[in-house]
């Protein structure tokens, strides 16, 4: 009996899906990192990247062995504890027209890594950086991270005792473009944020709380399934327009925040806060941190700013790569040798 | 790509770099095709050149001591990973801070197998101002030929004081990118295994990002994997990897600066020394034939792995003298740990820590003492 194959659906590209998949992932089943890898598979999909143009980066744990589980036709670097930023910052110098995406956890960014954190953050590196967050150390067992709220308590018992670190108001205070938190369960508003992500230029910022299964989901775990079901508040709507697709959005325009992104891309965010204005830096953090007093766990797009130059053009760097500039335009020529010795003569 | 975080006595080295850059690599619409980084600290700054380096860029950064104890974790992924960099090591005194205005030879040991495991690494040893220069466009090369980390060991004594130089020399060779497929050859070979020795020199072809071809992309990482940039725990394929980047050491040896051949065939005892050792060996070597009519030899090394001609000038030879400035006999034990076992009781040391250069009379003192003359 002849059974027609189905087609699968082709992106602008001309790509099926598949061509974005990865390896078969080796992490724990139902850990919330694979569901963020499908996210990005779906996203960088629906956008359109050509997966030759992506560099992913990671740096050392659970999370940083998830870029071999999607898009397997992109260079990837898996470096060392913590020093995912400064990796990240030479491969861009070397490759600026390249999209990066960069995948850290709460270890690898706010314990061992905070430094180099801070200082791509203060760079607006052209980045997409996700923190696939669980508030814990899964390669070694179930220990703290920084991002462990206070009294939130491990399955042997133990409380935290010392508070967590924001990684998005960190984020937003030191000069990250584009800040969100979402929730590894919650497909569409991740998904839109991947899509504004990979069209807006400059450091984005990700935390992406993605519960331990093994480790910290029971309860008295504040980064559990259960306990982001229940206290996730989400402070926006996100709605993406590409700039390949028709606007065709209906909303009533006195709810709505359109910023538009350096492809010519929308983030259409319809306010669910009160007044929330994304673009207001110290509203920004000051929403964050009386979220955290009330015991809140915010979602969505905090801040976005589409003005700031990112640390590419502030080192005005031609168009072509470094890495492939031709010896013409890297070596001097001989005449300028000899008028350098000349001088010292 | 210049990454670096300022340390004495090395700064000096990338305020001049950045100078020339801005004088000769900015095109006539004024976009530079360099860029710079200050960066937050060494260990950052070393991860700036291996990402920039495995993109595809030159990268480079240069630092002292206290720098390159930070940069030991980052050294062993760019050995293991096999991607190209150079720092440059501006040699200061002491363990800990030491003396940072002090110059000295005694980062040698530590350098040759920084970070943990089994790890070691090139090391360029120019002994002049225009060495310097010549080793450092060979450094480069050398990064991107044999896929690795590439030290440049110099010494405050070189770095930060003036010296007379002889002019220095155009190079008369185009730059060596080293093994890197493109698009078309991936066309043509229909895909690449990123660690695979296809050439019997032990080093593999690799790929950029960015290069448009489905098969060109490549797994980087600092655990255990195959040739073809799989994760791996297996025996087999571990240690063939390990293996492997043995054999491209060891094939470093006629890659590297060769030694310098100072004088041979004059006498049953020779000198060896590297670095800034060298001005004040040579007048220690008027003195002896001076006041003793005796004329040593002398070969002057210039890089590590040891090149063979350093093997044979020992073999050749009845005592050696390794004259050196740090307290461990550093150079000497990186030799005993390279010559055969009967070739290392040849070895003596004549040894200077004070934190000033080196003097003749220091060497020519110690050599009379220890030959008894």
């Amino acid at each position: 009996m002849a059974t027609a194959t189905p087609t699968p659906k082709l992106n602008r590209i001309g790509l099926p899906v598949i061509e974005y998949r990865g390896g078969k992932s080796t992490l724990c089943a139902g850990c919330g990192h694979n569901a963020i890898s499908e996210r990005i598979i779906d996203a960088m999909f629906e956008m359109g990247v050509e997966p030759e143009r992506v560099m992913k980066m990671s740096g050392i744990g659970c999370s940083s062995k998830s870029p071999a589980y999607f898009m397997s036709r992109s260079h990837s670097f898996n470096s060392v504890h913590g020093r995912m930023p400064s990796v990240s910052t030479g491969a861009i110098l070397a490759q600026h027209q390249l999209t990066m995406l960069g995948v850290s956890g709460d270890g690898d960014t706010a314990s061992i890594g905070v430094g180099q954190f801070v200082h791509l953050l203060r760079r607006n590196l052209p980045m997409i950086y996700i923190i696939e967050d669980n508030g814990v150390y899964g390669l070694t067992k179930g220990q703290f991270s920084a991002t462990a709220d206070i009294g939130s308590k491990l399955k042997t018992g133990v409380i935290n005792e010392l508070p967590a670190i924001d990684t998005c108001a960190l984020a937003i205070q030191l000069g990250a473009t584009f800040v969100g938190r979402s929730f590894s369960g919650d497909k569409k508003q991740l998904l839109a944020m991947l899509k504004a992500a990979i069209a807006h230029k400059g450091t984005v910022m990700l935390d992406v709380i993605s519960p331990c299964v093994t480790f910290n989901d029971h309860e008295g775990s504040t980064k559990s399934y259960k306990f982001m079901q229940e206290n996730d508040e989400p402070i926006n709507e996100i709605g993406f327009v590409a700039s390949f697709d028709e606007i065709d959005v209906d909303y009533d325009s006195g709810q709505i925040y359109d910023v538009q992104l350096h492809d010519g891309s929308n983030l259409r965010l319809r306010k669910l806060h009160e007044d929330y204005d994304p673009t207001d830096k110290a509203n920004a953090v000051r929403t964050l941190m009386e979220a955290e007093e009330k015991n809140e766990v915010l979602t969505g797009v905090f801040y976005i700013n589409t003005e700031k130059p990112t640390f590419i053009d502030l080192l005005g760097l031609v168009d072509e790569p470094l890495a492939t500039l031709p010896e013409s335009l890297t070596r001097p020529p001989k005449s300028a040798l000899d008028a350098l010795m000349a001088n010292l003569q | 790509m210049v990454a670096w975080y300022p340390i004495t006595p090395s700064t000096s080295l990338i305020e001049a770099t950045t100078d020339l850059l801005k004088k000769f690599r900015v095109t006539p619409e004024g976009k530079a095709t360099f860029a710079v980084v200050q960066a937050e600290d060494e260990l950052a700054a070393i991860g700036m050149v291996l990402g920039a380096g495995w993109a595809g860029a030159r990268s480079m950064t240069s630092t002292s001591g206290p720098g390159i104890s930070l940069m030991a974790e980052f050294s062993g992924l760019g050995y293991f990973a096999e991607i190209p960099g150079v720092i440059f090591d501006v040699q200061r005194s002491g363990p800990s801070t030491g003396l940072p205005t002090r110059t000295s030879q005694a980062d040698l040991l530590s350098t040759a197998f920084l970070s943990h495991g089994d790890t070691k690494h090139v090391i360029l040893l120019p002994g002049s101002v225009k060495e310097c220069f010549e080793f450092s466009m060979a450094a480069f090369d050398l990064a991107e030929r044999l896929q690795t980390p590439v030290f440049v060991l110099t010494d405050l004594d070189l770095g930060m004081n003036n010296w007379m130089s002889e002019p220095f020399q155009y190079p008369d060779k185009p730059l060596d990118r080293g093994k890197v497929l493109t698009a078309e050859d991936l066309n043509r070979l229909g895909g690449f295994a990123r660690y695979r020795d296809v050439d019997g020199d032990a080093i593999g072809w690799r790929t950029l990002p960015g290069t448009r071809h489905p098969k060109a992309a490549y797994f980087t990482r600092g655990s255990g994997h195959n040739d073809a940039a799989a994760y791996t725990e297996k025996p087999d394929e571990y240690q063939a990897v390990m293996d492997r980047l043995t054999r491209k050491f060891e094939n470093a040896r006629t890659l590297v600066p060769a030694p310098l051949v100072i004088k041979d065939k004059s006498s049953k005892i020779g000198f060896l020394a590297y670095g800034t050792t060298d001005f004040a060996l040579r007048e220690s070597m008027d003195q002896i034939k001076k006041e003793y009519k005796l004329d040593v030899d002398y070969l002057r090394i210039r890089a590590f792995p040891f090149a063979h001609e350093i093997h044979d000038f020992v073999a050749s030879h009845e005592r050696v003298y390794v004259v050196e400035q740090d307290r461990d006999a550093q150079l000497a034990s990186l030799l005993k740990l390279d010559l055969p076992a009967d070739q290392v009781v040849k070895l003596r040391s004549i040894l200077f820590y004070n934190g000033l250069p080196m003097d003749a009379c220091s060497i020519t003192d110690e050599f009379v003492t220890k030959e008894g003359l």
